[in-house]
């Protein structure tokens, strides 16, 4: 079970409280957390990742185990602790503007 | 008696105000969507419940809301209001939000480039809705207009949108960004021709299209931008800020450029400058009385570096003679120390007799005005900054 930690507006858009809990198959990367983000909750299409090129938008940023991940690949494994539900994968919106 | 509903978009929310027909005692309803940017609220002039949003974020993307009771409630429309939302199946499903440039190769162009503040190429990139201008015949019907710069339309009451990709072609890698992004801000449609749509972009210049979208031209014979352009007179490439049209002349167009107030008599065949005695034509937002359509509204402001109005002077200028001579208003507006800006959105006029106008500030003030601009008093004082104002005139 893999837990994701999203910012408060998403939360608010996404109608929920507190962590989401998903089921990942198969590698646990980025994009597999976030496709199954998204099909779960299908409004936050675009939300995180651009409709069109699914690349990360720019103020939005990915932490983990007290790394910044943001820059690693979307197909590169996430840290085990994500993966085993040890540690949550963190959506955080960027500190851009004070 | 009738209501006056006026829709206010500001940073970091929405706001609706309600008056009688008075308009002396407002209620303030707020704030909508708390802490995103809601750039335009807009309602169909012929389901005046039926209101569209565009709430916005450059953390978090672009979001469409849909109100069918007059802003009392909202949903994204791909969900109807009171679907379940507790199990996957219920889900608002997102695809309202969804803005895809068409390059189809049967029914689009190809993402090409445009120009960068530097003058390289970029290629084009949806940021956020600017604008959106429900149909004059049809509630489900509803345009976008978008930056980076394109024209969207809905035919299903917001929930899909498709680009009117024809656009593009009018020498779009010659459009350049404006400093507020390049955003297709304006969308004017002829209530007597419903195949005739204006619309303005900073900084690509005014289009217009007779055929219902599919093909457009550039309608700038008259403009002159011999500061922002190698070519002053250039097809495209001036900042157009605001067009207005009286409904009962659509020939009659007035714009704000970036610089210059100008006139077209005859459907933006060609413009010319009515700045008159203005004390400079600098400024964003302008429009007509409801009843006079010879009766314009500006609002000077001191320069395009300089965001605020002159001497610190909040003053809205009113030509009753169509453009050339215009009065100060300054009743009740601050006449000093006011270094506030209205952006080309953020005026309004209601259709009541005499005439009612309204504008925001970036300062979070919202003015209105019972008498055609004689006199104005705050609605709120205090609201984040105004990014966007329309009034509703209910009976």
């Amino acid at each position: 079970m893999i837990r994701v930690v999203l910012p408060a507006h998403l939360r608010t858009l996404a109608r929920i409280d507190g962590e989401v809990r998903l089921d990942v198959k198969g590698k646990v990367t980025q994009r597999s957390v976030l496709d199954a983000l998204e099909v779960r909750y299908p409004m936050l299409q675009g939300t995180i990742r651009d409709h069109g090129t699914l690349k990360r938008r720019a103020f939005v940023r990915f932490f983990a185990c007290e790394q910044d991940l943001s820059h690693e690949p979307p197909d590169a494994p996430l840290p085990d602790a994500v993966a085993t539900g040890a540690e949550p994968f963190l959506i955080v919106g960027a500190m851009a503007g004070g | 008696m009738s209501t006056i509903r006026v829709l206010v978009g500001t940073k970091k929310g929405a706001f609706i105000l309600t008056s009688d027909g008075k308009r002396k005692q407002w209620n303030v309803n707020g704030p909508h969507f708390g802490g995103w940017e809601l750039y335009h609220l807009k309602g169909s002039p012929i389901e005046p419940n039926r209101i569209y949003a565009s709430q916005t974020s450059s953390w978090f993307g672009q979001i469409i809301q849909r109100s069918d009771d007059g802003g009392t409630t909202w949903h994204q429309p791909g969900t109807p209001p009171g679907e379940p939302t507790t199990t996957p199946d219920g889900m608002p499903k997102g695809e309202s939000n969804k803005f895809l440039y068409d390059t189809s190769p049967e029914t689009g162009k190809p993402l090409t480039t445009h120009q960068h503040y530097d003058g390289t190429q970029r290629p084009w990139e949806f940021k956020r809705v600017w604008h959106l201008e429900p149909s004059l015949t049809d509630p489900d019907t509803v345009y976008a207009g978008i930056e980076d710069a394109a024209l969207f339309r809905s035919s299903n009451g917001g929930q899909t949108w498709q680009e009117l990709p024809g656009l593009r072609d009018v020498k779009g890698s010659l459009w350049q960004p404006g400093a507020g992004g390049m955003c297709l801000h304006t969308i004017v449609q002829d209530p007597s021709n419903p195949q005739r749509i204006y619309i303005a972009i900073s900084a690509a210049g005014t289009f217009r299209t007779d055929d219902g979208g599919k093909t457009w031209r550039a309608i700038t014979r008259g403009l002159k931008s011999k500061y922002e352009l190698p070519d002053a007179d250039a097809e495209v490439g001036h900042c157009v800020h605001r067009i207005a049209m009286h409904p009962t002349r659509p020939n009659v167009l007035f714009m704000q450029k970036h610089w210059d107030v100008m006139r077209s008599d005859d459907a933006g065949e060609s413009w010319h400058e009515i700045s008159g005695n203005l004390p400079t034509d600098f400024g964003f937002p302008i429009d007509v009385h409801a009843h006079e359509p010879e009766t314009v509204y500006v609002v000077p402001i001191k320069s395009d570096s300089e965001h605020f109005p002159p001497d610190g002077k909040l003053r809205v200028y009113r030509s009753r003679t169509g453009g050339n001579e215009w009065e100060a208003l300054t009743n009740g507006l601050p006449q000093r120390d006011c270094y506030v800006n209205v952006l080309r959105d953020a005026m309004a006029v209601d259709s009541l007799d005499p005439c009612g106008i309204y504008f925001g500030t970036s300062g979070g003030q919202v003015y209105s005005s019972a008498n055609a601009g004689d006199s104005w008093t705050p609605i709120v004082r205090d609201l984040p900054a105004v990014l966007s104002v329309e009034v509703q005139t209910l009976p």
